[in-house]
């Protein structure tokens, strides 16, 4: 998803939630619900990004580590760590994947105006996977780019 | 409802008896007055209505009955073979098929046709007179308020050579019987029951239209005695007995002492145009509980019984948690429920997934087309044989085997197959020979492909693996392996290495789709005189029986029909060697691998650790876990795309607890250990 898709509608509805001391957003509408920490499953080499699936109302849902496509560093987990539910495109199919917060803040609708492209000079993120950033009430708010990064482990693991 | 194993005997029944109809039928309205044909065809008729009724098709068994009926009057000499007869006739033996097949019939034609003939057998202007004769016989006039009571127990073994309560109440409630009551007096106690013998007495009561060859027709098939009680309104009803069904008739003769009725009713053979009488009065309701009895077959959309599935494995998974939390309460009525709960689950699991099962033979069709074009454009002569296409597999694992089975034969006949000159100097058949096979083994289904062509040649194969570094020069495999060598990626596409592929298509791709059944391939071949291609398949992908162990406090899955059995693992073999890891099971030596290795778990292994033993065709391997925790039934959730690398893993279920455990690919580590073995039986050899 680009930039330039985003400013198509005037304002975003999106779900703000913390990764380490970063601050991440995603769409409220791919948001399918907000769950405390669950039992996990590992997944005998599954890879650092995806280690875990969890049972989520009777389905088995990968269990996603974005800290690690985006390189953020772990910050420790305490008791607002949640997982959020979340129904996104893989290979051109909705599909669920959970994802871990180690809070979620609020919901809150922005105008698209505001979200700015990621600098060049920025090279704390991969580029390819954010789609841009806004200046929040409390630093920058990083859009991860979540079919891009979710198709990037699908074709590695067709791969393997 | 019946097998539909039986189901289909009687369906290839039924096609001969219908064609008779036919017959008899047309050859009646040439020779209407051939008595010989009339009770062909009322024999004919009189078959499908038993054996349908037998096999439990009840709604059949009432629409027969009464086109029947006709033509046991046409037999009595009281309504003449017309035209128009014969016309409603075949019609009505048009309708047969659709009846049998569960074929809804919205604009009421069957009942047209019934009434059409009702209306040639019983003009509605006859009745009366009829009736008056009946009034001179017995002397007391039928009236349709007088009912009848039934009273029916099965003797003697007919419970163990078959007999069917069910269907025989089911037959009588499409007479009209009511208030079905079982009479259970005579039940012993539980320490003295035969099993095969019926203690229950079943009384009911028929509408006062239903004659007693009504009722005998019920009983035809059975060894049942059975006493029919018509209850008249003025005298308070009396008994007679009628006897028992296929022996002679004991208290006729009293009953007709006591009760000069009794003759008409119950010798109407011998009387037939008395008979008819109490037939001709109208079936009315008989009629709608005909029509309400459920139909023999229903179609169900796809998508209703993959709904259904879902739902049954959802219920098995809170079944799981029931048990579990009833086993924590130790609350006895709560244990005894769940018990209950579970045995339910268990009867309905297995119902739907016997409604999912698809006979191969709806796969069969495209795959004939399929030979007979290739063997034309090939100009290789084929003879198709196929064997046991009646056996049934879930439907999902139908679908996707279609693919690899096209690719299978036609390797077998492409490549497989030798040309007409080669066979000829051979000394074979010009007619080359492919056989398709199905057939269940335990809870897989074998299928075979087998041709009688050139085979392959173990040698060629493996130089060809050398030489493109598939395996190293000094491995060691068995003929099974090496002709496992195909299914590589990568060895195929090389030019016409072997004769089963060379054609850049893999086999490769056929093993993944079956390995994505949860299956496995095998192929097995002799230079010369033909090769087989095995593939062996679960019965189902939705529900299995899986065997639950634990490896560093992680639990796993195994599907329970590829465990053969579980050893302890001797101390000494406790740590790994450098030789490579095998067990001595009975004087063959079976490589296992350590799951906790493999899957890098933390810690160290317990004191005691269990191999488990699984098998795939004639591979076993071990693997080594720290606790069986046990069986339990495992409904099998997709894993996600983002996990499709991870090839130890075929799925994951939920276990009672909520948590989520991983079904262990058997195949691939039943791979992994054959590597193992290969790699260290090359280590000792070097060694030595």
């Amino acid at each position: 998803m680009k930039l330039a898709s985003l400013r198509k509608t005037e304002h975003l509805t999106l779900v703000t939630l913390a990764l380490g001391s970063q601050t991440l957003a995603v769409p409220a509408d791919v948001l399918r619900e907000i769950l405390d920490p669950l039992p996990v499953t590992r997944v005998p080499g599954a890879g650092a990004f995806v280690p875990h699936v969890v049972n989520v109302r009777g389905s088995v849902v990968p269990l996603a580590n974005l800290k690690i496509a985006l390189g953020i560093p772990e910050a420790g987990v305490d008791d607002r760590s949640r997982i959020l539910v979340l129904e996104i495109p893989l290979d051109g199919e909705p599909a669920l994947v959970a994802i871990q917060a180690d809070a979620v803040h609020e919901v809150t609708t922005i105008e698209t105006l505001r979200i700015e492209r990621v600098p060049e000079t920025a090279s704390l993120w991969p580029p390819e996977y954010l789609i841009g950033l806004y200046k929040g009430a409390e630093g920058f708010v990083l859009l991860p780019d979540l079919p891009a990064i979710f198709s990037a482990q699908t074709s590695q693991a067709a791969a393997a | 409802m019946v097998d539909d194993e039986l189901a289909g005997v009687f369906r290839e029944e039924l096609r001969d008896l219908l064609d008779s109809l036919e017959r008899g039928l047309l050859d009646l309205k040439a020779a209407p007055q051939d008595m010989g044909l009339v009770n062909q065809v009322f024999r004919d008729l009189h078959t499908v209505k038993g054996s349908g009724a037998m096999f439990g098709f009840v709604e059949l068994a009432a629409f027969i009955h009464r086109f029947e009926t006709l033509f046991d009057k046409v037999r009595a000499g009281e309504v003449p073979v017309s035209a128009e007869l014969i016309r409603l006739a075949l019609a009505a033996r048009d309708e047969i098929p659709g009846l049998v097949d569960g074929v809804a019939d919205p604009e009421g034609r069957r009942d047209a046709i019934l009434s059409g003939l009702a209306a040639l057998g019983c003009p509605v202007a006859e009745a009366a007179p009829v009736a008056a004769a009946v009034a001179a016989v017995g002397g007391v006039a039928p009236q349709a308020a007088a009912s009848l009571t039934l009273e029916f127990r099965l003797l003697g073994e007919a419970l163990g050579l078959g007999a069917r309560p069910e269907v025989v109440l089911g037959e009588l409630r499409a007479l009209g019987a009511g208030a079905i009551v079982a009479d259970l007096a005579d039940v012993p106690p539980l320490d003295l029951l035969e099993p095969d013998a019926c203690h229950i007495v079943w009384r009911m009561v028929l509408p006062g239209s239903v004659t007693e060859a009504q009722v005998e027709d019920v009983f035809l098939f059975t060894d049942a005695e059975w006493k029919l009680t018509r209850d008249w309104p003025e005298s308070g009803g009396f008994d007679f007995e009628l006897g028992a069904a296929g022996t002679e008739l004991p208290a006729v003769e009293d009953a007709a002492v006591v009760a000069p009725v009794a003759t008409p009713v119950a010798a109407p053979a011998a009387t037939p145009a008395v008979a008819p009488v109490l037939q001709a009065v109208p079936a009315a309701e008989a009629v709608p509980a005909a029509v309400a009895a459920a139909a023999a077959t229903i179609r169900v959309p796809a998508e209703r019984l993959d709904a259904l599935m879902d739902a049954v494995g959802e219920l098995v998974i809170v079944e799981a948690r029931l048990t579990e939390l009833a086993r924590q309460s130790r609350d006895p009525a709560l244990m005894t429920t769940a018990e209950q709960i579970t045995r339910l689950a268990a009867g309905l699991r297995d119902a739907t997934m016997t409604m999912r099962m698809v006979p191969m033979r709806s796969l069969v069709g495209r795959f004939r087309r399929l030979i007979s074009g290739l063997s034309d454009s090939l100009g290789k002569p084929v003879a198709f044989n196929v064997l046991g296409e009646d056996t049934e597999l879930d439907k999902t694992v139908i679908e996707k085997l279609a693919d690899p089975l096209v690719h299978v034969l036609r390797n077998a006949i492409d490549h497989g197959m030798e040309t007409q000159d080669e066979r000829a100097a051979k000394g074979k058949s010009g007619t080359g020979i492919i056989e398709l096979s199905a057939q269940h083994a335990g809870a897989e289904v074998l299928i075979r492909v087998r041709d009688d062509g050139r085979g392959m040649d173990p040698a060629r194969i493996r130089a060809k693996a050398v030489s493109q570094g598939i395996i190293a020069p000094e491995a060691v495999l068995t003929e099974a392996q090496t002709f496992a060598l195909v299914f590589e990626p990568g060895f195929s596409t090389a030019t016409e290495v072997t004769e089963l592929s060379g054609r850049g298509v893999g086999m490769d791709v056929v093993r993944r789709t079956i390995e994505g059944l949860r299956g496995s391939i095998e192929i097995d071949s002799k230079l010369g005189s033909g090769t087989s291609v095995t593939l062996r398949l679960p019965l189902t992908l939705a529900i299995i029986e899986g065997l639950l162990i634990e490896v560093a406090g992680e639990k796993y899955t195994l599907p329970m029909a590829m465990v053969q059995e579980i050893v302890a693992l001797p101390k000494d073999r406790a740590e790994p060697k450098r030789s490579g890891d095998f067990l001595d099971i009975r004087g063959k030596f079976v490589p296992f691998l350590r799951l906790r290795s493999l899957f890098d778990c933390a810690g160290s292994a317990p004191g005691e650790q269990n191999v488990v033993i699984v098998s795939s065709g004639e591979t076993r391997v071990g693997i080594v876990v720290d606790r069986i925790v046990g069986t339990n039934q495992t409904v099998i959730k997709q894993m996600s795309k983002l996990h499709a690398g991870v090839r130890a893993v075929s799925g994951a279920t939920i276990l009672g607890d909520g948590s989520v455990a991983l079904i262990l690919d058997v195949g691939h580590l039943i791979g992994l250990g054959r590597g193992a073995a290969t790699q260290g039986m090359a280590f000792a050899e070097v060694a030595a």
